[in-house]
């Protein structure tokens, strides 16, 4: 099983790079569309990093998602206020994809070995 | 001629009404009887207060006299199993020795509860966890050279707080050979015949050639009194034949793919000893696997099945993941609009 973190962080990542290749679908952003990806996977891997510390320190499946969603959120708020608007467009994916990482990295992450002695 | 009418007392009644005219004689002993509690394969036990600790006990008692060398002997030789079986899964065995009349006797423990097959549990998944508890105390035995050769639902008591124990251990088998060195000799006596006609339910004996066990439990080894070949897998063979008991009177069957349990059944109760689990902790693991909603050992699943098992253990994930594609599709739908 793979420590929280990473997988936050390879789960952020990952929704993150698809969630920006579906501007393509947007005619008008497709030529920014490198951009959009790179700023999406920095936004995945940011939230995948503070929902993993998160799950590590917490252990609740309740508020790991609660956690996960706001993160994902006010990530995404951040960036529909740079882009000033599409704010249902990029929020509710974004609050989506951190549901998503907080109820994995809560389920599927491995806790770290404590050592004793 | 219809004779049933004329039994108006049950048989539990007629067993107590029995043991009552048989209570035992513990005359200077620091035990007092208090009732009859049930009868075994050997003998019975009943519930008596050990006057000098204060505490309730269970007093197994041989029926038959002091001239039933073998009989004793078994009885001993099952207290001195127990005695060197300390885990929380075996009733513990407090003293032994000889009543005033004769007869022999252990004290152990008193366990409240009821047996497994008295009381199974309710779902599926409490029963086979409380299968794998058996498996446990089961396993220890087996580690110290302990064959227990009678295990089913009625030698298995389940506790008010969910406790198990393994019950009725006079058919043990003592593969460790210091372990059998250091009993009660049984070498003459093995030799004699027995003193009293057996029990239907459990034919014990001792030496190669006899049988004993339970018909529906017993290892086909068992069942040809191969007594040499006799080793922990005739114990695998029983707990398989328990679980089969427990998926016999499950409600769960439309909600659950029960195939991965029957094939623990069937691996475990293999009419070849080498085709069974090599011990009671492999079939616990199989069973561990199919509650963690992982593949079984003992079934090779297809597609289909692998499928809707991955699904089972990530049912949350899948739908969330499912939901956030569904949400990109329609937003990408409205976006061209």
């Amino acid at each position: 099983m793979m420590n929280k973190i990473l997988l936050g962080i390879i789960l952020g990542a990952i929704l993150g790079i698809f969630d920006g290749l579906t501007a393509w679908f947007t005619p008008e952003v497709r030529s920014q569309l490198l951009g959009i990806v790179i700023g999406s996977t920095i936004k995945g891997v940011i939230a995948g990093v503070l929902i993993g510390v998160f799950a590590r320190k917490v252990h609740s499946l309740a508020l790991g998602i609660l956690f996960g969603l706001s993160v994902g959120l006010l990530l995404a708020f951040a960036i529909a206020q740079m882009q000033h608007g599409h704010y249902f467009a990029i929020m509710l994916p974004g609050g989506m994809v951190g549901l998503i990482v907080g109820y994995a990295t809560q389920k599927y992450g491995a806790m770290p070995v404590k050592q004793r002695g | 001629m219809n004779t049933t009418k004329w039994r108006w007392l049950s048989d539990q009644v007629i067993s107590q009404l029995q043991a009552g005219v048989q209570f035992p004689d513990l005359t200077d002993t620091r035990y007092r009887a208090v009732r009859f509690l049930a009868r075994g394969g050997m003998g019975t036990v009943w519930l008596a207060e050990d006057t000098v600790l204060g505490r309730t006990v269970a007093l197994k008692v041989l029926e038959v006299d002091l001239g039933a060398g073998e009989w004793m002997a078994r009885l001993l030789r099952e207290a001195m199993v127990l005695a060197q079986l300390e885990h929380p899964g075996i009733v513990p065995v407090h003293d032994a020795g000889t009543l005033p009349d004769g007869k022999s006797f252990y004290c152990m423990k008193f366990v409240q509860g009821q047996t497994l097959d008295q009381n199974l549990p309710a779902t599926l998944s409490e029963r086979l966890r409380l299968l794998q508890r058996v498996a446990e105390p089961l396993a220890f035995a087996h580690s110290r050279g302990i064959i227990h050769r009678d295990l089913k639902p009625a030698n298995i008591m389940v506790g008010p707080f969910g406790e198990v124990l393994i019950m009725d251990w006079g058919l043990a088998k003592i593969a460790n050979e210091a372990l059998r060195r250091s009993g009660p000799s049984t070498a003459t006596t093995q030799e004699r015949d027995a003193a009293k006609e057996p029990p239907p339910s459990a034919v014990p004996v001792t030496g190669h050639g006899k049988i004993l066990g339970t018909p529906g439990y017993m290892a086909p080894e068992q069942e040809r009194g191969d007594s040499d070949q006799t080793d922990e897998r005739a114990d695998v063979y029983a707990l398989g034949a328990i679980l089969k008991f427990m998926l016999a009177g499950d409600q769960s069957k439309k909600e659950s793919n029960l195939n991965p349990l029957f094939a623990i059944c069937g691996k475990a109760m293999a009419a070849q000893p080498g085709e069974r689990y090599l011990s009671v902790q492999e079939l616990s693991d199989d069973v561990e696997k199919y509650l963690r909603g992982d593949p079984i050992t003992a079934y090779r699943e297809d597609v289909i099945e692998r499928t809707l098992r991955l699904y089972a253990r990530h049912r949350t994930a899948v739908v969330l993941v499912v939901a956030y594609l569904i949400m990109r599709v329609l937003f990408i739908l409205f976006s061209r609009r």
